[in-house]
């Protein structure tokens, strides 16, 4: 046994340190994993795998599946019409039965984008090491798990072993201080901070954000924050426990009942950074300077405040920075120094892992409130992030809002973040959209997507363009 | 897996930063439950003029002459060269199992998206990471006139990289000491860690007092 280490430590090293295994010569960790999130598109060569070594899951109820990804966000009840989207749903089902793994179907009134589903049924704890075969399980970092995206290889070495094996990441610490002005949402802070450190500039570290602005987050909040650590390259986002995370567990379903959960909590609230830990990198924001944000190109750094106007890749000096600003303008169909005010939209997505959460659709719903929905834009949809999600929204009344002005009220799942399904956009069409990628073709070929904040959309939606939400 | 063998290729240029992995394999191409056949739909967008679907015949597609794929002197290639933060985006697998099922076998760039980089391994594939000036050079060989070849040897972790006779100095491979002890080997990390069971089966004992809560 090494010898005690009382050196201050990083949230990271105190969940790290909790769960390695081993450490073999090559300086490699067998880290064990407590629990994985399974969905349909990442996992069936997984499952085929573990069938052709003759191979079980170690811990089946360390796992918790649900299809979203290719899930139909309308009439639900007909089923999946594209047989190739029905056949990997059906997969994930039969795989489930075989393996004796937990699954909310599309039935399920649970059933939702898999990141929303985990922390909303408490699956999700602090200090757990979480695991999915998505990018986008840096969410779950909000709790202050140790929480990063797997391939379908490893996705079928947790279910074999609990385990993976892992280096050490680089830490960096992100701290937004001040306060948030009015409108001003975590979407807009995650946005900011990858507009100045840019889409790789996190790659090999895991980010820990703090300060003012990301303490007085709420959980949807904190999550929205970490689950774009991964649009900065970042292997994990990570966010220090507090009275929020612990109150948030609290009575979710799979979350310790009465005593345990007390024993339970106790440890989570030694979750955070000690006082002097060492990061590799540390960057501040003043969380007072952010404003609304609007992407403008097809990667999240290419990135706004609502008031700035499109770039001239002419004055870039990089030319390798210019070429892929030429290219994005190309793309997305934009000239030069047109404010971003000035740039109309086709169509509306409020949804996804990033905001499809209650409060993301009461903050749109604010907007949309007594509203319309501009005339020239085709569609405006939300897609709550769960069963669950809509279910309270709807208590609330959220939905009507939406209805009566003109958004469509839909079911959860994935839905236009990356147009599996039958929702997406067409050629040219542009969108304001809450999900995290701007990709060239993410939401559909040809598609041109703006990222926003949920009320930014909501704002969008009511006047065919771009509009500051703050001035409304 | 299978060990990886020592080669020569031919290097294909794809002079773009931040390619994702939507850009590798479009994402309609990840409804199949299976680990081959995507090879035909690598860069799917880029490399055919019409909008590629599932199951769709790929030999009569039209191809975009301009994609440097589909030039001809580069047929065959099997070292991709690229730009900085290559492979970022999502965690799908499909990307490398794509470019290991159309041959390609090491990526050079200045630097890979984490989880790309990860899979790539997995699945015999090689990531080079080398500095921007040295991968500048490169762009401008293998675009030149005569296509650059390389003789990639993993095993001394040297590349040799030579246009017709003519033979430019060796580049030296950095890697992870493990990451190469897997490719060469051809190691499945799931026996590797299977033979690790019982420490496995410690640490859940110890866990299942220290932390019951993650046991209930
Ligand atoms: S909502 Fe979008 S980003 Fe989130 S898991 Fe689904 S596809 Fe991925």
């Amino acid at each position: 046994m090494a010898p005690a280490d009382h050196s201050p430590k990083t949230l990271y090293d105190k969940v790290w340190d909790e769960h390695v295994v081993r450490t073999d010569e090559h300086g490699t960790a067998l880290l064990y994993i407590d629990r994985q999130l399974v969905h349909e598109v990442t996992s069936p060569q997984a499952f085929e795998g573990l069938r052709l070594a003759g191979r079980k899951p170690r811990r089946p109820e360390a796992n918790l599946a649900v299809p979203d990804h290719n899930v139909p966000t309308l009439d639900r009840h007909l089923g999946i019409v594209d047989p190739i989207s029905r056949l990997q749903v059906e997969t994930l089902e039969a795989n489930c039965r075989e393996f004796g793994i937990q699954l909310f179907d599309m039935a399920d009134r649970r059933q939702g984008v898999v990141h929303v589903v985990g922390p909303e049924e408490g699956f999700t704890q602090p200090g757990m090491t979480i695991v999915c075969g998505d990018s986008h399980t840096s969410t779950h970092g909000a709790f202050g798990a140790l929480a990063f995206g797997v391939g379908t290889s490893e996705v079928e070495h947790v279910l074999a072993t609990q385990c993976l094996l892992q280096k050490k990441s680089k830490s960096m610490l992100v701290t937004v201080d001040g306060v948030l002005g009015p409108g001003v949402t975590a979407k807009d802070i995650v946005l900011a901070i990858i507009g100045e450190i840019g889409t790789a500039g996190a790659t090999g570290h895991v980010v820990e954000y703090g300060g003012e602005a990301i303490r007085a987050l709420s959980m949807e909040g904190r999550m929205t924050v970490c689950n774009m650590a991964i649009e900065a390259g970042a292997r994990a986002g990570l966010i220090g426990v507090d009275e929020t995370t612990v109150e948030y567990v609290r009575g979710r379903p799979f979350a310790p009942e009465g005593e345990l959960f007390e024993k339970a909590a106790a440890h989570w609230r030694t979750l955070r950074s000690d006082d002097g830990a060492a990061f590799d990198r540390v960057v501040h924001l003043d969380a007072a300077t952010i404003r609304p944000q609007v992407t403008w190109g097809t990667s999240p750094e290419m990135v706004l405040p609502v008031d700035g106007a499109v770039p001239d890749p002419d004055a870039v000096a990089d030319p390798v920075k210019a070429g892929s600003f030429r290219h994005a303008l190309g793309y997305m169909g934009l000239v030069p120094g047109t404010p971003i005010g000035d740039i109309s939209i086709d169509k509306v997505f409020i949804g996804s892992c990033t905001n499809g959460r209650i409060e993301d659709l009461r903050a749109a719903a604010e907007v949309a409130k007594g509203r319309k929905v501009a005339d020239s834009v085709k569609l405006a949809m939300v897609v709550p992030g769960s069963g669950l999600v809509k279910a309270q929204a709807e208590a609330e009344g959220l939905d009507k809002i939406f209805i009566e002005a003109g958004f469509e009220w839909r079911d959860p799942g994935c839905s236009m973040c990356l147009a599996m399904n039958a929702d997406r956009l067409e050629p040219g069409e542009r969108c304001a959209s809450t999900s995290n990628r701007n990709f060239e073709g993410r939401q559909g070929q040809g598609g041109r997507t703006h990222l926003v904040s949920p009320a930014m959309a909501a704002a969008a939606a009511i006047h065919g363009r771009f509009v500051d939400v703050r001035e409304i | 897996m299978k060990p990886f063998e020592n080669f020569r290729g031919t290097v294909l240029p794809l002079d773009r930063a931040n390619v994702d992995t939507d850009a590798i394999i479009p994402k309609q191409f990840l409804k199949s439950i299976k680990r081959t056949g995507f090879g035909p739909n690598l860069f799917d967008e880029w490399r055919y003029l019409d909008t590629g679907e599932p199951g769709k015949d790929c030999s009569g597609r039209p191809l975009n002459p301009d994609f440097v794929m589909n030039q001809p002197k580069y047929a065959g290639a099997t070292i991709l060269l690229t730009r900085h933060n290559f492979g970022c985006g999502s965690s799908r697998e499909h990307a490398p199992w794509a470019l290991a099922d159309h041959g390609i076998r090491v990526i050079i760039a200045p630097s890979f998206a984490d989880i790309f980089h990860q899979n790539a391994i997995k699945n015999g594939l090689l990531p080079v990471v080398l500095d921007e000036r040295i991968v500048d050079e490169l762009f401008e060989l293998a675009t030149s006139e005569d296509p650059l070849e390389i003789e990639v040897d993993l095993h001394n972790l040297r590349m040799h990289p030579g246009r017709g006779a003519e033979q430019l100095a060796p580049i030296e491979i950095v890697i992870d000491r493990f990451h190469h002890h897997c490719l060469i080997h051809g190691l499945d990390d799931i026996g590797l860690t299977l033979q690790q069971v019982d420490k496995i089966a410690d640490y859940e004992a110890r866990r299942r007092t220290e932390a019951p809560w993650l046991f209930a």
